[in-house]
């Protein structure tokens, strides 16, 4: 596994809701070592203002050497990313940390909220291309609105799986919470993704560890170098504290000190 | 070489003459800090480059003038809880508190990696009392492919010790004599900023018997969330790194420079070749790269580009020659 810091031309830009939207990026070298989980770091300008880079998960790695990343625009360095037009050029570091293990156990039930689905749908499309993925395969997406999650849960219907939906406002699907939804499909899996926000992890995790199901989380906290150096992405492990960057962002829940993260 | 710039300087068609006779002849980038030779003068900053393992992929650390690793304690520390860093504009705030592996398996884990690269590898060491310290220098004393020592004394983190060796000069100059006499390598102190005059803690440490001084280290800062009103780092205060911090630095750099006779290191927010060059035609022998590090790994490799580049614009042979030529007043 390697890394590279590698300038990479803005080949597409979709606005899939207001305030959401989708960058692909030629980015050979990544795209050929990306798995899925892996995230990288991306100066949103070339400016020091903001200073740090961003870290995005892989949304999607294709064969043509594209990788995308979906964002929601929360604050400055993702505003003046959503600014960013085809042609420009972004300075990427990746692929970095470890991914999701998806070796053996199925059927997989995969479970995002928000831009936590952006990982997801990576590996659903690598569960799907290499023969993985099962009828018995569950998706499980939530966001605020109908906006933020129609054009994401389409793609993962186009690859064949059946998707269940939840919004905050019911626009589409149920309307709530979507881990309330995990309940009627625990059973039926030896495998739990997710990644979203916090409060929603934590509740998957509480659910898959009563029902002894493994759980894979990926976490998102503030980092500088994404690469292991700063010690700035640490979180609370059960055995002491573990780099976000390194260690993860995918870590087997039971690993976390759950409370403290 | 001097003479011979005095002959160029009183003869410029000569010059001019010697510049086209031998166009593509390479500017000499090698500086000499005390009895430590490095072969161009950008280094990397204690703690934002890991043992240097982790920019493998990144950067060709063997272009690098050296490398000066994560600070080393006599007992490995897990550091402080999170959240430890907080973006600040054109900065960072960080409180990592010093986390190490501690100075048995840096040696044992990390040196046998370092001791593969070209580069100096200079060790930066922190501890609770003057006799660790000592131990610590001891005990990396007799480690091969160690270059050099930075005796941290400037951070901010953690309440015993750190602060107050890195504010009063008595007890700077007993960490320092207690290092000097704990081994023969190179010793370099790395001052804090967060003093009142730091014209006083060089010229304490010089007197102890340092080989060079490093500055500065980070500003102690702070940064509170609205919504929340709590502090965004756990930690409430952390140190500021980054370009933010650059002109203060600069400032500190040239009043050291000007005060002691030893070479001056210049840190503090330097991402470009320019950046390195204020720091260097202040007075700085040498510089680090830090924060940098993070959100452009090839900062230092592109400086030292950038640096052979200025020289030969500016016609200079050899980059000592510019050294603390800094023109003020009516020069």
């Amino acid at each position: 596994m390697s890394e590279f810091q590698q300038k990479c031309s803005i080949i597409g830009r979709d606005r899939l809701a207001p305030d959401v939207f989708r960058l692909t990026l030629q980015a050979p070298k990544i795209a050929a070592e990306a798995q899925p989980g892996q995230f990288v770091m991306v100066r949103v300008i070339d400016g020091l203002d903001p200073l740090l880079r961003r870290p995005f998960s892989i949304h999607r790695s294709c064969a043509d050497g594209s990788i995308s990343l979906l964002f929601k625009v929360l604050g400055k360095g993702t505003a003046m990313l959503a600014r960013r037009c085809v042609g420009d050029e972004l300075d990427l570091v990746g692929p970095l940390g470890n991914g999701f293990d998806f070796s053996d156990e199925r059927p997989v039930c995969l479970i995002g909220g928000g831009m936590g689905i952006a990982p997801l749908l990576f590996l659903a499309e690598q569960l799907h291309s290499t023969g993985r993925a099962t009828e018995k395969d569950h998706i499980l997406l939530g966001a605020r609105t109908k906006d933020e999650l129609t054009p994401l849960a389409d793609e993962f219907s186009a690859l064949g799986y059946t998707v269940q939906l939840a919004t905050d406002d019911g626009s589409i699907g149920r309307k709530g919470f979507i881990p309330d939804l995990l309940g009627f499909v625990l059973p039926t899996v030896e495998q739990v993704y997710t990644c979203g926000p916090h409060l929603m992890m934590e509740n998957v995790v509480r659910q898959c560890q009563q029902a002894e199901v493994h759980c894979q989380v990926s976490l998102e906290t503030h980092m500088a170098c994404g690469i292991g150096a700063c010690l700035g992405c640490t979180v609370n492990g059960k055995r002491g504290l573990v780099r976000v960057c390194q260690q993860g962002p995918v870590f087997n829940a039971d690993h976390l000190e759950w409370s403290l993260v | 070489m001097k003479e011979e710039a005095v002959l160029l300087e009183k003869n410029p068609e000569k010059k001019v003459e010697a510049r086209e006779a031998v166009p593509c002849i390479m500017p000499d980038l090698r500086v000499q800090i005390g009895s430590l030779a490095l072969r161009n003068p950008v280094m990397t900053a204690s703690g934002t480059f890991g043992y240097a393992r982790e920019f493998e992929n990144l950067v060709n650390l063997d272009r690098l003038g050296g490398i000066i690793v994560k600070g080393i304690s006599l007992h490995p520390k897990p550091g402080n809880p999170p959240p430890r860093i907080v973006e600040t504009a054109c900065g960072m705030l960080n409180a990592i508190g010093l986390e190490n592996v501690g100075v048995d398996r840096f040696i044992t884990g990390k040196m046998p990696y370092l001791r593969k690269l070209t580069t100096p590898v200079v060790v930066n060491i922190l501890g609770d009392s003057v006799e660790e310290y000592s131990e610590i220098a001891r005990k990396l004393d007799g480690a091969e492919g160690i270059a050099a020592l930075e005796i941290n004394i400037s951070c901010p983190n953690v309440k015993k010790g750190g602060v107050a060796f890195g504010t009063v000069p008595e007890m700077a100059a007993k960490v320092t004599e207690a290092v000097r006499r704990s081994t023969t390598l190179p010793l370099i102190v790395k001052l804090s900023p967060n003093v009142t005059d730091i014209v006083v803690m060089a010229r304490a440490v010089e007197d102890a018997g340092a080989d060079a001084v490093s500055l500065i280290n980070t500003l102690i800062g702070m940064s509170i969330d609205p919504i929340t009103r709590r502090p965004r780092l756990a930690n409430v205060i952390g140190g500021l790194s980054g370009p933010a911090i650059k002109p203060v630095a600069l400032r500190m750099v040239w009043q050291v420079a000007q005060a002691v006779s030893l070479p001056v290191i210049g840190i503090g927010g330097i991402t470009t070749a320019a950046d390195a060059l204020e720091f260097l035609l202040a007075g700085a022998s040498a510089v680090q790269v830090g924060t940098a590090n993070f959100y452009d790994p090839s900062a230092a490799e592109s400086i030292v580009q950038g640096l052979t580049s200025y020289l030969q614009e500016q016609g200079e042979d050899c980059l000592v020659d510019i050294i603390g030529t800094l023109k003020t007043g009516t020069d």
